[in-house]
């Protein structure tokens, strides 16, 4: 059955300076509200697969530290399954798949642990490479970036990845690779704007 | 998840990236085209938030950081809407945060330094869970405009903002509604970085008398639309795994 679109989505505006109220709150000392933050862990005790840190900083188009966004991640298992209804059966339960982050009010440094991600397929069926989805929102930021981090060090997969394959200026592709930054650690940076602007989606 | 792929998303609606009068966006704004790809099940899928996440004053701005025995002070209201998808069905199991000013215009938050109180009793957040039909309802304060420095005078409107998890991450949305009628509205380079007189109304709360609550608090009715899901044809569904 086919349905058509009747309404049009609600615009999007800027989270603005103080989105850690609402989505941070504990963090930026309201307490006694919410017992934790939503998104705080990735995942829990048990967990199956290889842990990894990942820490990063985002960048704004004259090379300064942007403080005061907020990012979130959503990823597979380390199977490749999606939390949250997966049709082909259910993730690892030890698993969120997602976690929401701040960057730091003074180095404007953010981080993550995670476990990394297994492939997921295409809808055509292929597998597409180990990636995480990103979405950054802050102030100055009117519609919420999307983005993917897939990891430098998986290049045979990345070599068949169904949407890296749709950066046509090759030399972008290097702006979505996490790189590994010691043992179980990558560094994924993101600039805004500028020569070395982060690859952005509209999924 | 839900049943099928999600409509592209009409880029002509939302603001674009680079909005000069709403000065932030100069540097913050991708020079390049975002890229577009179909979503997977990477986009279709979203996290899944229960009801169990909920404390009971969570959707209870006026008490939810107030001491024992007091309440927030300010204009009492109700808050409440649907969550719709682009085809008119209501979207169920949708997070929806909020978080604003007190009512002198005030955040507690310690990058703010505008010299109106704040209020002992208010924190600003909260939260809930849309229901069976999409429906969800909190109770606040009405906030206060607020000055920041973009130009040489400019106050935000009175305004509330949404954040929304729909089913899949592609859906995902952070909005700010305002108030019917206030005079702020079309002065606000933020509000201005909405391109349709048209959006910029879907983003404005009705006063709705009719479920105002008689010597307690008035209602506004605020609705938002998530982007819609197509139904799929079967051979395109993503093969087992």
């Amino acid at each position: 059955m086919h349905r058509d679109p009747m309404l049009k989505e609600s615009p999007s505006q800027t989270a603005g300076p103080y989105v850690h109220i609402g989505c941070l709150p504990n963090l930026c000392g309201i307490d006694g509200v919410y017992p934790e933050d939503l998104g705080a862990r990735m995942y829990a005790d048990g967990v199956r697969g290889q842990k990894i840190t990942v820490r990063g900083r985002i960048l704004d188009g004259t090379g300064s530290v942007v403080r005061d966004a907020l990012v979130e991640v959503w990823q597979a298992d380390a199977e490749g399954r999606m939390p949250g209804g997966d049709p082909r059966g259910p993730a690892d339960p030890a698993f969120a798949g997602f976690v929401r982050r701040a960057a730091d009010p003074e180095t404007g440094d953010w981080t993550f642990d995670t476990v990394k991600p297994g492939r997921v397929p295409w809808p055509d069926g292929r597998l597409q490479a180990p990636h995480a989805t990103l979405w950054i929102v802050a102030r100055g930021i009117n519609l919420g970036l999307h983005t993917r981090m897939y990891f430098a060090d998986e290049d045979a997969a990345n070599d068949t990845d169904p949407v890296l394959a749709r950066i046509e200026h090759r030399g972008r592709v290097a702006t979505l690779l996490a790189q590994p930054e010691g043992p179980d650690a990558y560094r994924f940076d993101i600039r805004l704007q500028g020569p070395d602007e982060t690859v952005f989606f509209d999924v | 998840m839900g049943d099928g792929t999600f409509f592209a998303r009409d880029r002509g609606r939302h603001p674009p990236a680079l909005t000069p009068d709403y000065r932030t966006s100069v540097t913050r704004a991708p020079a390049r085209a975002p890229i577009s790809f179909p979503p997977s099940l990477s986009e279709e899928t979203g996290p899944v938030f229960g009801h169990d996440l909920l404390g009971p004053l969570d959707a209870d701005l006026i008490r939810n950081f107030a001491r024992p025995g007091h309440s927030a002070i300010g204009p009492r209201i109700f808050v409440h809407g649907r969550v719709l998808d682009e085809t008119g069905r209501g979207v169920p199991g949708a997070l929806i945060e909020v978080w604003q000013a007190n009512a002198g215009g005030r955040y507690r938050h310690k990058k703010e330094g505008y010299l109106a109180p704040l209020d002992p009793d208010f924190g600003g957040c909260g939260r809930t869970i849309s229901g069976a039909d999409g429906s969800y309802a909190f109770r606040t304060v009405q906030p206060g405009p607020y000055p920041w420095p973009n130009g040489g005078n400019d106050w935000r409107p009175a305004h509330i903002h949404f954040s929304i998890f729909g089913s899949g991450f592609a859906q995902r949305l952070i909005t700010q509604m305002y108030f019917e009628g206030d005079p702020m509205i079309p002065l606000c380079p933020i509000v201005r970085t909405v391109p349709t007189a048209e959006g910029i109304d879907s983003l404005t709360a009705r006063l709705d008398m009719a479920n105002t609550l008689p010597m307690d608090m008035r209602a506004y009715r605020f609705d938002l639309v998530l982007r819609g899901r197509r139904q799929t044809l079967f051979e395109t569904r993503p093969e087992g795994g």
